[in-house]
This record gives structure tokens, sequence and C-alpha cells, in this order.
């Protein structure tokens, strides 16, 4: 009797059951474990308390991103330069001491692999298909980019994973997105992924577990993989997968902590049996078309509130649901923006290219192509390139694509999570608006006040040389391709 | 932790939808290594306006929450729960909520109630005069107004929160079954250890995918 064909989540979920409970609820086992500063002190702090150990330090890797200062961490000499916000350094000497004490690989803040953690995961081959992975961060949804099932968890979970390597869990349902067709010009991962959460909502994937498939996915490089899966969670899923194929395994060969020799055809061959069987069933389906889609923004303070860049401020009362209508209202109140004002009207000061979602080597490619042979513009005020991880940073270096956007007159950073999220000194002031590449325009997240559009790195860089929101295809269009 | 059998008192009738964690305690509150004095932070962008209901003293230190749809949205900080506790309250009633947050708040003692719209619409009026008792025990949230509500409650949770489990020593004490599931993937999935866990660094190491210019 053929079994029933399952999907890539289903193949996962049941390689890692360890027990299951009469209630559907699974003890599950965790293959992957990442630690940054922010989420791990107070797990650490119950293992002390309670007398326990990691049960697995060898399964886990530790690295600081979120709340590191950006600006130069070694002074000429070479000697470390002290953090100034006294609760940054704290957290920090926390991860350093309990990475030390619980014997768990750590990436120190001047380590050259330091880096936002799910760009280091999958850059340094910790990140495999088919695993289970999780990190105390949401965006962990990023590294289903690579067939693993990722997602993020609350600090207690850090704790009870570190403590048993599982965490207990109930399956999730299953929607499959399915982008069929092929990408216009100037169009990119992240347009892809504006366009899906502008179509789902930002709760339209609550409960499930994404699997993303079609023609324009598997056309995507891994880095674009990165940015699709990475705002998995900006669409209310906790994770969401992509399979695993040739791209993935190319990728892969050869990183530092990936399989070698006679383990890495193992592996491959493990990997080549998850994609989804032919005939699985999803709970749900949606399916876009490319074509439709066009280099998008958010106008608004939630990731689904997206518009084509050729498209006009929302007029609030064009929302059915009264709900919607109010929120719609209070966002534009907190945008500074009015109904009907097309949005390549609106002018701005500053522009941010970094994160989890966009600071990988081909984001900077992108953005170095708009940039190169411009200037930005006068009107702003700060236009910030961070790479995602010094090895991203190295490499961009060794490109000169550094030289492009500081002579061009941005600011080219040390690695973290920056602007994305102003826990460190990278902050938008009140009121002042910023083009971000990032995954969230939530209210007050690039500091209190601060006006965010979620764009691509293409757009960000159009919107800094022009000082406005712009059509990347403009730019592009004038000669550069 | 402290067992949950009933939360009992006035209520927030906040209502909002969409609340995402960054509006429960703003990112600058997380810079700590402890889970104590987040109260103070929470709703820091709420409190900032006037009128807003939680500096109003009729509802101070109300260990019942009614908010709107997808409460707890946004990034995974445990910080919101541990904000959330840290204000009293011991119990959030929506309409859904997220994953993570739902979970968090379970992990701090903190009940997630799940009650269709209208049943929050009639909850939002009595909060503003009266108080609110949502009982684990009947899987109820009752009035004075006779008004009774019924919810549903994952049976481990419900359990862990009524007898104030510790859910990592729960799961320690399966450590056999952990055992016997390691060492079936270390024969059939070796590959799965980490080569050297971080050390022997490849200085070649490529940052992009392979194939490309
Ligand atoms: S870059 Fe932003 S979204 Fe990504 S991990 Fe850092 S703070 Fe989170």
């Amino acid at each position: 009797m053929a079994s029933k064909p399952l999907t890539l989540y289903e193949k996962i979920w049941a390689d890692h059951v360890v027990e299951r409970r009469d209630d559907g609820t699974c003890l599950i086992y965790i293959d992957r474990h990442l630690v940054h500063e922010v989420t791990s002190p107070q797990a650490f702090e119950g293992l002390r308390a309670n007398g326990r150990k990691v049960r697995r330090p060898d399964l886990t890797l530790a690295v600081p991103d979120h709340n590191l200062p950006t600006t130069a961490r070694v002074d000429a000499r070479g000697a470390r330069l002290p953090i100034a916000d006294p609760a940054s350094a704290g957290q920090l000497a926390a991860l350093e001491r309990n990475t030390a004490d619980f014997g768990i690989a750590y990436f120190d803040a001047v380590a050259p692999e330091q880096g936002i953690v799910h760009v280091v995961g999958p850059e340094q081959g910790f990140t495999l298909p088919g695993t289970t992975l999780v990190c105390g961060d949401s965006h962990t949804s990023a590294h289903g980019a690579l067939g693993a099932l990722a997602f993020g968890i609350g600090t207690s979970e850090v704790e009870h994973v570190l403590a048993t390597q599982t965490l207990l869990l109930k399956q999730s349902k299953t929607m499959e997105v399915r982008v069929e067709g092929a990408l216009g010009f100037g169009v990119s991962a992240k347009d892809v992924i504006l366009a899906i959460i502008g179509r789902i909502g930002a709760g339209g994937g609550t409960g499930h577990v994404i699997e993303y498939t079609g023609d324009v996915i598997r056309s995507l490089s891994l880095e674009g993989r990165l940015t699709v899966s990475n705002m998995s969670i900006e669409g209310g899923a906790r994770a969401g997968l992509i399979a695993p194929d040739e791209t993935t395994f190319a990728y892969l060969k050869g990183r530092p902590m990936a399989p070698k020799g006679e383990a890495w055809d193992w592996a491959v061959d493990y990997w080549r049996r998850l994609p989804s069987d032919p005939g699985a069933e999803y709970d749900r389906t949606v399916t876009l078309d490319a074509t439709d889609i066009a280099p998008s923004l958010t106008w608004g303070t939630s990731p689904e509130d997206v518009v084509p860049i050729t498209g006009v401020v929302p007029d609030p009362d064009s929302f059915d649901d009264p709900a919607k209508r109010a929120a719609a209202r209070k966002s534009l109140d907190y945008m500074g923006l009015t109904p009907g004002t097309r949005m390549q009207d609106i002018a701005l000061e500053h522009v941010f290219i970094g994160s989890c979602t966009n600071s990988r080597i081909e984001d900077l490619r992108a953005a170095a192509a708009v940039v190169k042979g411009r200037k930005v513009a006068d009107r702003m005020k700060q236009a910030l390139v961070v790479p995602g991880s010094g090895l991203v940073k190295r490499q961009a270096e060794g490109e000169g694509l550094d030289r492009i956007f500081i002579e061009a007159g941005f600011e080219w950073r040390e690695p973290g999570c920056s602007m994305c999220l102003a826990m460190n000194p990278d902050k938008v002031p009140a009121g002042e608006r910023c083009a971000s590449t990032s995954n969230r325009n939530f209210v007050g997240r690039q500091g209190p006040g601060a006006r965010t559009h979620l764009v691509s790195p293409a757009m960000a860089a159009a919107a800094a040389v022009t000082g406005r929101l712009t059509d990347v295809r403009d730019l592009l269009g004038d000669g550069t391709v | 932790m402290e067992p949950v059998r009933t939360v009992e008192g006035r209520a927030y009738p906040f209502g909002a939808e969409n609340v995402d964690t960054d509006i429960i305690i703003p990112a600058h509150w997380l810079k700590t290594t402890t889970r104590d004095g987040l109260g103070e932070g929470a709703f820091e962008s709420v409190r900032a306006e006037p009128g807003n209901v939680f500096d109003n003293p009729e509802y101070a230190g109300a260990p019942v929450l009614i908010a709107g749809d997808n409460f707890g949205c946004g990034s995974s900080r445990e910080h919101a729960a541990w904000a959330l506790a840290d204000m009293g309250v011991k119990a959030v009633i929506a309409p859904s909520f997220s994953d993570i947050f739902s979970g968090n708040a379970f992990k701090n003692g903190i009940v997630t109630v799940v009650l269709p719209q209208d049943a929050i619409d009639r909850l939002m009026e009595v909060a503003k005069t009266d108080e609110i008792t949502v009982d684990l025990e009947t899987m109820t949230v009752t009035t004075s107004f006779q008004d009774r509500f019924r919810f549903e409650l994952d049976p481990f949770r419900r359990d862990c929160l009524m007898q104030g489990l510790d859910e990592v020593g729960l799961t320690l004490a399966k450590d056999t079954a952990i055992s016997k599931y390691e060492s079936g993937i270390a024969n059939s999935r070796p590959w799965l250890v980490p080569q050297s866990g971080g050390e022997g660094r490849d200085e070649s190491i490529a940052v992009e995918s392979a194939g490309r210019a």
C-alpha cells in the first residue's frame, strides 16, 4: 500500500518526534540552537538557579548582534573599545560569561565571523536542511530557506532547549504559498515577500507553517530565499520553508560547520528525500502571479500595508472592515501621510540598508549597482549600510562595494542589527522618515516616533540618491543596466 | 510557578487589535538580564496618550486584560509576558493571540483566553464598571451580570497552570526517551553533529551562493 504523500514540514516533524502525548503534543528534538545576547540571559539565569546544565553545547552556537554598536569595535592599536551603554555592555558580558561557563561555541564581538545570528547560521553551514532549528528571535523563520524547520522561541523555551534539547510542540497547519511566473525588471525577493504579506495579511499565516513553492521561488538564489523566509513571521507564520534543491546544496558545500566527505554524501542523500511528495496536501494554498508584482513598499505601520511604488497612499475609507479603517487612520497619522499622495512624492531623511532580511552580499551588490556614480541626496541626514556579518563585510570590501557606498556619502558600518530595531545607538529620530530594508515598520521600531517604509535594497539605494521614495526601475533604466 | 485556578478582579478594557510586542514592551526595555521590573515600561506608547486605560486609577492593578484580535503579534520577546506579569496581569482575553505570545504567556503563568468578538464586546462593557472572573476549573469567563462564556484550553497547559508545574523539570524526567532518540539519530543521521562546533575556521569561506559571479 502506498503511504500517504507528505509535505516537507510533515517529513521533518516525523523525524523529530521523541515522544507523542495523547493530546497530540509532541516532544520534538532540536538539532540546532542559536543564541544571542538579548533573549538568553534569563534562560541561563534559570539554569543556574536550578543547578541545571546545557544538554548539548555542541548543537548550540552563540553570537552577539542586537545591541552591539556598529561603529568601530577596536581602536587603532587593536584593543577592544568599551560599549558606552551600560545595559548593552551588561548583556554582552552576560553572554560571554554564560557561553564560557556552559561550554558553548561563541563568535565574540570582534570575531571575523560575528554578525546577525540569522546571517551567521546559514553562512557557517550551522543551518542544514531537514533540521529543527530554534533561536530566541522571531526572524529565525529565515533559516527555513534552506529547508530547515526553523522558528523563534521565547526565553523560557530557550531555557528548555538548553536544558533538554527538546521542545513541547503541537503540529501546525500547513499553508502553501505558490509564486508562479517570472519576476519583472527591477523586482527582487523582498518585493515578492512584501506582496505575499500584502495578500495574506499580517495574521494570515497564524497557526500555519508556510511552504513557499513555484517557479519564482525555485529561481531565487539562496540569499533571496532567506529574504522571503525571513518575513514569514510578518505574515503570522512561525516558520516558512523552502524545499532544499541543488541551489541549497551548492550554497552549503564546504561551509565550516557543514558535513564533510562521506557525511556530506549521506546528508545530501537524505536531503533529496525531503521535498513535499507529489499530491501532498496543504491545509491552505495561496497562489500569486509574479508578473503582477512591482517594486513594492509599505505605507503604514503593519507589514501588510503594502503598495506598489507606482501607487498612492490609500484612503482609510476604502477599507471595508471598520477596524481596518480605524487602524489605517491611526497609521497615516503616525506616518504623517495624506491619502492620495503618490508614494513617489514622499520625501525622506534616512536610509537603512541592513538587517537579517537584506544584508547579505547580493543585497549589497544590488544597492551598490544603483548607487554607483551617484551621490546621496542633500536632504538626507543619514544613509547607513550595515553588512550582515564580518564575512559579508570583508567580501564586499574585496569587491570594492564599500568604496561605492562611501564615495556616494553612505556610512559603512560594522555588522549587527543596527537600525532594524534601535536597540543600539542607530536610531531614526521622532517624526523623521526612513526607507529601510528591514522587516518591521511597527510604531517606534526604528526609534520612538520613527516613520519606516519597508523596501528592497535597490529601492533603498534609489531613495537615498533621490531623497524621496523612488521607483528603482527609473534609475536602472537610464543606462546602468 | 504559582498555581492558577481562578483569576478574579477588574479588567483593563483595552480592546485594541494587532497589539504587537513592541507596544507591550518597547525594545529599549529589553536590555535587562533579569525578569523583574518590566511593568514600568509596559504599554509605554499607549500610556503616552492622555486618558489611556492603563493609567486610569479605576483599573490600577487589574489582573485581567481585554484585547482585540491578534494580540501579542510581532517579535518573540518573552519580555512582553514578563512585563504583563510584572504589571500584575494574570489573564488576557482576546479573539486571537499570536502563537509565540500565548506560549510565552503560559510559561509565565498567564492564561490566554480566546473568546469570540461579541463576547469581547460584552466584556469590554462590563469591565468599565465591574469585575470579571476567569475560572480554569470550569473553563468559563463570568460576570456578576450572569454572563457566562465558555472557552477552550489545551488540557496540558491547563494542568500545568492549575498545578504550577515547571516545564523544564517535567521534560528532564524524560531523559531516557531523549537519550534513546539521540542514539537513534547518531546512527541514522550521523552528519547532524556539527563539524568541530565552530572551531576550525576556513578563511576562504564564501558568503554567497556557489556558482554565481
Ligand atoms: S536584524 Fe532586526 S529582525 Fe533581524 S535579528 Fe536583528 S533585530 Fe531581529
